[in-house]
C-alpha cells in the first residue's frame, strides 16, 4: 500500500513514523511517499494532511500547482486524515477565533466549518483525556487547536471536547483537530489505514 | 523524493519517545542532582491530569509545527502583515532589527509591550518576542502577554552572565541559540523546546550560520559512530546528562526543532541551511533590511519548503534581485566585542 503525507511544510516526518508503527500494527506492507507535486500525489491511495501553519501551507499549495488535482482526487474517494491545520486545508469554511477573519479555503472539499485558534495561543495549549467514537479514551493534545462545527448530515462526530467536535469523520475522510502524531497511540492512524485496504 | 523522513532519526524513533524522556529523567532527579548535573527539571505530575496546559508535550510540540517554515523578524504591524501574506510560519517582534541593534550600540532589551500587543492583534500566526539571556523577569512578562514563544537571544545584551533561565518554569515554550551541540543539549536540560544556531545576526552573511549547523550535525555524527564509554566522558565534557546524549545519538539530530539563524538574506541562503540538516529558518534583517521585502518574503518561504528541488530554489532566487539584497558585514571586519554569538554559553 503507498500512502502519502503532504510535505510542505509542518509535522511531517511525525506522522510518517506513525503510519509505519500502524502498518505493522495491521500488519500491512507499507510505503509513505511525501508528496510535494503532482507525480507524487499520483501514486498514493490515501493521503494524510499534517498539521502546520494553514496560511503557509495555502501559499505554497497554490504555488506549487498541488491544491486542483488534490482537490479532484479528495472529491473522487481518496482516503484522508487531516490533522489541524490539515483540517482547516479541506474545510469549506474557515475562521479564525480571535480575529472573526474568514479565510479563502484552499481545497473546501468538506463540510465542515474550522475555527482556528479556538481555545487560545500556545500558553492556552493543552492535553486532554478525549472519548472517541468506536476508539474509546485517547489522550489528544491540542497545540493552538482548533475546533470543527458540521454544516452538513453528512459529517459525523466522532469525539467532542467541551461540547465542541474535535474529531469527525465524511465519507472518506477523518479530521482532527487534535494531534495524534505526538503520542504513542496509533489507533487513529490504524483507523485512517484501515478505511484504504 | 522523501527528502524530509530519508534523513531524519526521528522517522524511526518517534515523537513520543522524546516527549518521555525528559518526564523520565525528571524521575532519576536526585540521581542527575547527585552528578551536579541536571538542576532544571520538569514536573512529571502534569501527567496524571485529565486535561492539562503547556505540558512538557505541548511545548515540545508547537515548533513541530513551524518545520518547514519561516519565522521572520518584524518591528511593527505592518511588517508583521507582510510576513504573514507572504507565507511566514511566525513572527518575532524586535524593537529594532539585529543590523539596527548593531549599529546603535547600547543596552538592547525585549521589545515594547505595546508593539507586541499590536502585532498579535493584528495578525493569526504565533507570535514570538525576545528576552535577555536570563531576564526570568522579561520572560515572565512576556509569558502574561501570551506571546507563543519565547526566545532567550544573545542578539540582546545579556542579564545574567553566568545562567540562563529555567524554562521547566514556564507553560511557553523557548527557543535558544546554540554553536554547538553541547550549548545546544546545555539549553534543552534548561527546558528550550527548540534549538536554532546562533550564526552573526545582522550581518547578511550565512558563513557562521553555515559553521554552526555544520559544527552541531559534525557532532552527532561523532557521537552516532562512539563507543558507549566515550558518549559517557562527551557527556561529562558537555555538562549535559549521559541519557540526553544516548537520547541524539538514537535519533541522529538535536532532539527538539532545529533551526537556523543569523545572516540568512536570500532564497539560496535559506535552502543551504535546510540542506544543511535545519528544520526551518528563522530570517531577521534580512528582508526587512532589503530593498525587496514582499518579493523577499515570499521567496524566502518557497525556497525553504522546497530546498530539494533546484527548480524551485531558483524560482524563488528569480523573485529577488541581488542588487536588493542587505549590504551585509564582513565577519572579519568586526572586532571580538561586537560579535554576538559569544554570548551565553
Amino acid at each position: 500500500m503507498k500512502v502519502g503525507v503532504l510535505a510542505l511544510q509542518g509535522g511531517i516526518v511525525e506522522h510518517v513514523y506513525m503510519l509505519k508503527k500502524a502498518a505493522e500494527n495491521l500488519g500491512i506492507n507499507l510505503e509513505v511517499i511525501e508528496v510535494r507535486k503532482k507525480e507524487h500525489l499520483n501514486q498514493v491511495e490515501g493521503i494524510v494532511l499534517p498539521g502546520g501553519e494553514s496560511t503557509a501551507m495555502y501559499r505554497l499549495g497554490k504555488r506549487l500547482g498541488i491544491a486542483d488535482p488534490l482537490r479532484e482526487r479528495i472529491s473522487n474517494g481518496l482516503p484522508v486524515l487531516g490533522t489541524c491545520a490539515g483540517a482547516a486545508l479541506v474545510a469549506k469554511e474557515v475562521i479564525d477565533k480571535q480575529s472573526g477573519k474568514k479565510y479563502e479555503p484552499l481545497l473546501g472539499t468538506n463540510d465542515v466549518r474550522v475555527i482556528r485558534n479556538y481555545f487560545g495561543r500556545q500558553r492556552e495549549s493543552f492535553e486532554a483525556d478525549l472519548e472517541i467514537k468506536g476508539l474509546g479514551t485517547f489522550r489528544g493534545v491540542f497545540i493552538r487547536a482548533p475546533v470543527m462545527e458540521p454544516l452538513s448530515e453528512r459529517v459525523e462526530v466522532l469525539s467532542e471536547f467541551n461540547g465542541k467536535a474535535v474529531m469527525v469523520k465524511e465519507d472518506n475522510v477523518i479530521l482532527t483537530a487534535f494531534h495524534p502524531e505526538l503520542t504513542s497511540d496509533t489507533r487513529i492512524h490504524e483507523m485512517f489505514l484501515r478505511s484504504i485496504a | 523524493m522523501n527528502a524530509l523522513s530519508s534523513r531524519d532519526g526521528l522517522v524511526e524513533v518517534g515523537f513520543d519517545a522524546i516527549a518521555t524522556f525528559f518526564y523520565k529523567l525528571a524521575e532519576a532527579a536526585d540521581k542527575l542532582k547527585e552528578e551536579g548535573l541536571w538542576t532544571y527539571m520538569p514536573d512529571p505530575s502534569e501527567l496524571r491530569e485529565k486535561v492539562a496546559q503547556g505540558t512538557v508535550r505541548v511545548k515540545l510540540g508547537f515548533p513541530v509545527y513551524q518545520k518547514g517554515g519561516v519565522i521572520m523578524d518584524v518591528t511593527n504591524v505592518e511588517q508583521a502583515g507582510i510576513a504573514e501574506d507572504a507565507g511566514a510560519v511566525a513572527v518575532m517582534v524586535l524593537d529594532k532589527l539585529p543590523y539596527d541593534i548593531r549599529k546603535a550600540g547600547g543596552v538592547a532589551r525585549m521589545a515594547d509591550v505595546n508593539v507586541i500587543r499590536e502585532v498579535m492583534n493584528s495578525i493569526s500566526l504565533p507570535v514570538m518576542a525576545k528576552v535577555r539571556i536570563g531576564h526570568f523577569m522579561e520572560a515572565k512578562v512576556l509569558e502574561a502577554l501570551g506571546v507563543d514563544m519565547i526566545d532567550e537571544s544573545e542578539v540582546l545584551t545579556p542579564a545574567d552572565e553566568k545562567h540562563h533561565i529555567n524554562k521547566w518554569l514556564f507553560k511557553v515554550p523557548f527557543v535558544n541559540g546554540a554553536r554547538d551541540l553541547g550549548e545546544a543539549l546545555r539549553r534543552i536540560s534548561e527546558g528550550a523546546s527548540m534549538i536554532r544556531t546562533k550564526g552573526e545576526a545582522g550581518t547578511g552573511n550565512v558563513a557562521e550560520a553555515v559553521r554552526h549547523m555544520k559544527t552541531v550535525m559534525a557532532q552527532i555524527r561523532e557521537l552516532v559512530s562512539m563507543a558507549e564509554e566515550d558518549r559517557v566522558l562527551k557527556a561529562r565534557e558537555m555538562g549535559v546528562s549521559y541519557e540526553l546524549v544516548e537520547l541524539t545519538a538514537r535519533l541522529r539530530r538535536v532532539p527538539v526543532v532545529n533551526f537556523a539563524a543569523g545572516g540568512i538574506a536570500t532564497p539560496a541562503d535559506a535552502a543551504l541551511m535546510m540542506w544543511l540538516g535545519a528544520d526551518g529558518v528563522f530570517v531577521g534583517s534580512g528582508i526587512f533590511k532589503s530593498q525587496d521585502p514582499r518579493q523577499r518574503a515570499e521567496a524566502i518561504v518557497l525556497a525553504t519548503s522546497l530546498w530539494m528541488d533546484p527548480e524551485a530554489v531558483l524560482e524563488a532566487q528569480s523573485m529577488i534581485s541581488e542588487r536588493k539584497s542587505m549590504m551585509g558585514i564582513d565577519i572579519r571586519q568586526l572586532k571580538p566585542e561586537e560579535l554576538l554569538q559569544v554570548r551565553g554559553v
